[in-house]
């Protein structure tokens, strides 16, 4: 990077934080403060949404998920839309007809105060845990291959985030979202010309498409239903719908970009605006990818793209074996470019055998070189059973800072910080506002009604999660391991709480005290079978979900008849 | 901690969106373009596999 890659760098991301703070620096309304501000319209709300759930991670693992696997990710956003419908016709008029702070004011006034802090003491473990990683995930690959300190890069995110999210609360988050994912939509759309000016001038995008299509690099939508295939369209329906409708409709940090605004209608819109382009953003950010992989077909590529993970142990004992293999790699890597070449010539000639015995050809080079990759990985095991072999969240990283122009890497190296503040940034402002609305008020029910109070103790509320966050980043940096175990944590809890809401919203019969015995006896069972079983722990979301619905109808007619007085109106 | 008035009647206001004068027939819109677009997203990975 020089010197325009850090004006364009520093400029728009203290610029827009800066501008953030400053306009919303005069906010004392509590309402303004949690909710944002009372005008703000659909298209705020839509970008607000979209700009929550796209972390860093997206912009720099994904397109390495469409290097290494292909485009058939997008599948597991088919259950989005449909997600969003239904908190569109059944989440959100709830949670603007009772007028909540936070989805868990909802649970009090459908249950009963237990119910609501379960809900709130779940989200508070489970997402303020994860906050650290949402910091630390991005920070290790930038300041990997930007050779920046690790808790620098930290520290200067954190504290960046923590300033205008403190001083500005929900509208300052919501105002800055905007303008980041103008900085975000600005560089990945010039990544994506750049790539496609860079690949060799007799391809263009249609041959570029043809090679990564014959290499299982587009295969979008898998019909299969063999239970082994990770994403298909099944999963991608079902687990994708059951997964989005717990993160949009349970999580704090969603609920609280959507239940602001002017009205119900533009809450509603802002959530249909996902609805509609989701779907198309991920295919474009995966076919990036893809179209990575033909680039690197004709380009010297690296056998292993974390370059400084490479290195380290490229002059220990395994060196002459890593040569070794980097050396097939450039010969395996000039076969396939030579076999592309070969399969294109004979598609173009029309002769469908010629064609067919050039693709398979193709196809075998392709592998030879992909198992080259493989074995590199398992070299670098070897010496290390603690290296880091995945390397995929290395490689668009790794384009941008070798092919793109001076200015545009500054832009791309700002796309990933954007998407790192504006997550952190809802996440944050979530966390302070469960703890002020749930937690602090219950144990000062006089200060209820002090707004400049609560708004000061909705901002301290921020700003410790906001150090905690940064502290936690800075200790993942000796646990790793950590960061899976937050993930499995989320899983964990995820599916009870979705649990609890559909309780709350489809299965009106069922009181306060089923549900929340149902919720603790579920989530009992969900610990203990991920202590004592193995399998993929994203099961754990649809086991605590049904073990949750069926606890509360059986306790309920336990129970007997609820007395319709506890029931919310709408709810 | 005062709080705006909690809405009424809020289902009532449109989408106010050209062709869609009730939420139903938004979701169904919505519906159709997700439909729409994963069987474009088939026939893209048909045409160039």
């Amino acid at each position: 990077m020089n010197v325009v890659d850090w004006v364009v760098l520093v400029g728009t991301m203290v610029g827009i934080a800066a501008y953030g703070a400053w306009r919303t620096r005069d906010i004392r309304s509590l309402n303004t403060y949690l909710r944002g501000r009372p005008s703000t319209g659909w298209g705020t709300i839509g970008v607000s949404v979209m700009a929550t759930q796209a972390s860093a991670i997206t912009f720099l693992s994904i397109p390495g998920q469409g290097f290494e696997s292909g485009i058939g990710f997008v599948q597991n956003y088919f259950g989005l839309p449909l997600a969003l419908i239904i908190v569109c016709a059944v989440f959100l008029p709830v949670y603007r007809r009772l007028n909540v702070y936070t989805a868990y004011e909802f649970l009090g006034r459908r249950f009963d105060e237990k119910t609501r802090l379960l809900g709130a003491a779940l989200f508070l473990l489970q997402r303020g845990l994860a906050t650290g990683v949402t910091i630390y995930a991005p920070a290790i690959i930038l300041s990997t291959v930007l050779g920046w300190r690790l808790d620098l890069v930290i520290v200067f995110t954190g504290v960046l985030v923590i300033i205008y999210t403190v001083t500005g609360g929900s509208a300052a988050v919501g105002l800055t979202h905007k303008w980041q994912m103008a900085v975000i939509f600005g560089g990945m759309a010039t990544a994506f010309v750049v790539l496609l000016a860079k690949l060799p001038a007799d391809l263009g995008f249609s041959g570029a498409a043809h090679v990564a299509g014959a290499l299982g690099k587009l295969n979008a939508v898998d019909v299969s239903l063999d239970p082994s295939r990770r994403y298909t369209l099944w999963t991608g329906l079902f687990g994708g719908l059951f997964l989005s409708l717990s993160y949009f409709g349970t999580d704090q940090s969603q609920v609280q970009r959507y239940i602001g605004g002017a009205s119900l209608r533009e809450g509603r819109l802002g959530l249909m605006f996902n609805a509609v382009l989701k779907i198309p953003m991920q295919f474009f950010i995966l076919l990036l990818g893809a179209l990575l992989f033909v680039f690197y077909q004709f380009e010297p590529a690296p056998l292993f793209f974390n370059r400084a993970e490479w290195q380290r142990h490229a002059e220990g004992p395994a060196a002459s074996r890593l040569q070794t293999l980097e050396a097939h790699y450039a010969a395996a890597v000039g076969d396939t470019q030579a076999a592309i070449r070969a399969w294109l010539e004979a598609r173009a000639s029309a002769h469908p055998e010629a064609e067919g015995a050039a693709r398979a050809a193709m196809v075998a080079a392709h592998q030879r070189a992909d198992r080259l990759r493989a074995e590199a990985k398992a070299a670098l095991l070897a010496v290390d059973s603690r290296a880091k072999t995945k390397d995929s969240d290395y490689v668009f990283i790794t384009f941008i800072l070798s092919k793109l122009p001076h200015g545009a890497i500054g832009l791309l190296v700002a796309v990933m910080f954007a998407a790192a503040l504006s997550s952190k940034a809802s996440e944050l402002n979530a966390l302070g506002t469960t703890t002020t609305v749930d937690v602090w008020r219950r144990l000062r029910p006089l200060a209820a009604d002090d707004e400049a109070r609560n708004v000061r103790v909705a901002k301290r509320f921020t700003a410790l999660w906001g150090v905690f966050a940064i502290g936690f980043a800075l200790f993942a940096g000796f646990a790793e391991n950590l960061i899976e175990a937050i993930n499995i944590l989320g899983s964990i809890f995820y599916g009870v709480m979705l649990g609890i809401f559909l309780v709350a919203f489809f299965l009106r019969h069922v009181g306060g005290d089923a549900v929340f015995t149902a919720a603790v006896a579920a989530q009992a069972l969900v610990i203990v079978m991920f202590f004592s079983l193995n399998i993929g722990y994203l099961w754990y979301n649809l086991i605590g979900c049904a073990a949750c619905l069926a606890f509360s109808l059986l306790l309920q007619s336990l129970m007997g008849t609820r007395t319709p007085s506890g029931a919310v109106r709408g709810a | 901690m005062k709080r705006p008035p909690a809405e009424k009647r809020s289902d009532a206001e449109p989408p106010g969106l050209p062709g869609c004068r009730t939420w139903r027939g938004l979701y169904l819109i919505v519906f159709g373009w997700f439909a729409l677009v994963v069987l474009l997203l088939a026939a893209f990975s048909r045409f160039y596999s």
